[in-house]
């Protein structure tokens, strides 16, 4: 579905990412780990499309989409969360879906007829509060929610644009256990109708997701395979697994 | 109830107004309303990009400016129709727009600020370099524009047309912001990352917003050339759009009426105390007590007024 060749970014003399390999198949929840600053997020923008590439080539549904504008990548199927939660703060919860979804269904060129009257923009937001668990915070304004229904507002904006593939960066960042699970429960929710590539430090919430899992350390993948065989793998424990799951 | 009134009060005072000068015998007052009128449309195309599509503008000047200089130089050039003049008042302001919106809107924040200011002074230069129009001291039109078969130089009827389009304008800055266009500008000006992130191309809603704002300072512009039947480059200077964003700030950052709100408002307070009764010889210094209660609004009003006004209604 998702298919990465040679991948690089510099930043100066800065390798960010160095000729990175990496496939996200259909139906799958791919986890991308590995210790801070070793550019998964870098690789994620470069997927969306936020950053450009210094060399290689990104194949979405067999199709090359390298240079093409952040908001065609979301139109053809790809939608992303971010780390630090990106969402329309001065909006209602309901009106920041129904954004996400008027976003793909038919044209925004329109300048006369009131979005307010078009039920199914609404009816359809309110489908994915429910999916997210926000239902019965629909009229709240987006930056009085808690940060966990944040989080998860994050995720149902990148859900609401009825994407093949979701890039969620860290969506358990800053979260409690409790609020964990429930991100762990929607991920599984979501996973028969999207693949996702999860990029996450919650190693109990990798290691529950994930179908396969790739290591990235400096900008390199050094390892890619199911989840146990990177428990195996003695680089991957060298190089970053290390204590916690040798204890 | 509350929104009837807030639409229904203005216009109501806004109708009425020239009949009540007119029986006082205070025609001045029409005439200075009608200028009023021209800044509340023009300060309300500002808003739209400034308040509701979150791009400080520093050069709205411009668009007004050349609004005006189309149809003097028109007027001069002996085509006084206003069914030819003020479209293309609109046109050329809107062409301006796209021009300089197109290479504007690749930058951000204070580089924004700068570089329509920059645009707008160099719009200002041409039109001050411009001897076959006046350059420095502008031009004046022989008569205001012709074409609807009543004389336009009657007061009463100038004040009522252009009434008549503020609020045509208003109405479909109205339709506008409730649309789905208008709602992806909001969402653009709160998180524009998130909003490429959802799938829109957002530098093409921008840029259309950024014209549409344009093209209505456009028609102001030919208004306020209309109203004084004389054309200056003043219109297009940097303190020109400085006014302009006064405006908004006092009426309400991203309030529907707070444009127009803030015409009145300054406008009315530069009247009153540039004027002798009240403060005498130290009406010269006019600008002293305005600027003091423009520091009142910030500090004590930061939504503006329209903003003050709607918190209380809630």
């Amino acid at each position: 579905m998702l298919s990465l060749k040679n991948l690089s970014k510099r930043f100066g003399g800065v390798v960010a990412v160095d000729r990175v390999d990496l496939d996200v198949a259909a139906g799958e929840v791919h986890a991308l780990i590995g210790p801070n600053g070793a550019g998964k997020t870098t690789l994620i923008h470069q997927i969306s499309g936020s950053l450009g590439c210094d060399s290689g080539e990104i194949r979405f549904l067999e199709k090359d989409i390298t240079r093409l504008p952040a908001h065609e990548r979301v139109r053809a199927g790809l939608a992303r969360s971010y780390q630090i939660t990106s969402i329309f703060r001065r909006f209602s919860v309901l009106d920041n879906l129904a954004l996400a979804v008027q976003a793909r269904s038919g044209s925004s060129f329109s300048f006369w007829k009131p979005v307010a009257k078009e039920t199914a923009l609404f009816d359809e937001a309110r489908a994915i509060a429910s999916q997210i668990g926000l239902s019965e915070k629909t009229e709240s304004v987006a930056a009085t929610l808690a940060h966990g229904e944040q989080r998860a507002l994050e995720v149902g904006l990148a859900l609401a644009t009825r994407p093949k593939l979701v890039l969620l960066d860290e969506p358990m960042a800053g979260m409690g256990p409790e609020d964990s699970q429930r991100m762990i429960a929607l991920i599984s929710r979501i996973r028969a109708e999207v693949a996702v590539l999860l990029v996450e430090h919650d190693m109990d919430a990798v290691f529950r997701l994930a179908d396969r899992i790739s290591v990235m350390v400096n900008g390199r993948l050094i390892a890619t395979g199911p989840p146990e065989k990177i428990r195996m793998n003695a680089e991957v424990r060298k190089a970053y697994l290390g204590d916690e799951l040798a204890a | 109830m509350n929104k009837v009134l807030t639409i229904a009060l203005p216009a109501g005072i806004a109708i009425v107004f020239p009949l009540v000068m007119h029986a006082l015998d205070q025609q001045f007052y029409t005439s200075f309303a009608t200028r009023i009128l021209i800044y509340a449309m023009a300060a309300a195309s500002l808003n739209l990009v400034l308040g509701y599509g979150g791009m400080v503008s520093f050069g709205h000047a411009a668009f007004f400016g050349a609004g005006a200089y189309i149809v003097g130089i028109l007027a001069v050039e002996g085509v006084s129709s206003l069914w030819i003049a003020w479209p293309a008042a609109i046109v050329v302001a809107a062409a301006a727009a796209l021009v300089i919106g197109a290479l504007s809107l690749r930058t951000r924040g204070v580089y924004f600020i700068m570089i329509t200011l920059a645009f707008a002074q160099m719009m200002y230069y041409v039109f001050v370099s411009m001897k076959a129009y006046g350059g420095d001291d502008g031009l004046s039109m022989p008569a205001r524009s012709t074409g609807l078969g009543v004389s336009l130089s009657n007061d009463f009827v100038w004040y009522y047309l252009v009434l008549v389009l503020l609020m045509i304008i208003l109405y479909l800055l109205h339709r506008l912001l409730r649309s789905r266009f208008g709602r992806v500008i909001e969402a653009i000006r709160e998180n524009e990352t998130r909003a490429t992130a959802v799938g829109y191309p957002v530098y093409r809603y921008k840029l259309l917003c950024f014209v549409i704002s344009g093209a209505i300072a456009g028609l102001a512009g030919a208004l306020i050339a209309n109203q004084t039947s004389y054309v200056g480059p003043a219109l297009l200077h940097w303190v020109q759009s400085g006014t302009l964003m006064i405006m908004v700030i006092l009426g309400g950052v991203g309030r529907f009426w707070g444009g127009p709100v803030g015409a009145v408002v300054l406008l009315a307070l530069e009247e009153l105390f540039s004027g002798t009764p009240l403060l005498g010889d130290y009406s010269l210094h006019w600008q002293l007590p305005v600027g003091v209660i423009l520091l009142a609004v910030v500090l004590f009003a930061p939504q503006g007024i329209a903003g003050a006004f709607s918190q209380k209604s809630q």
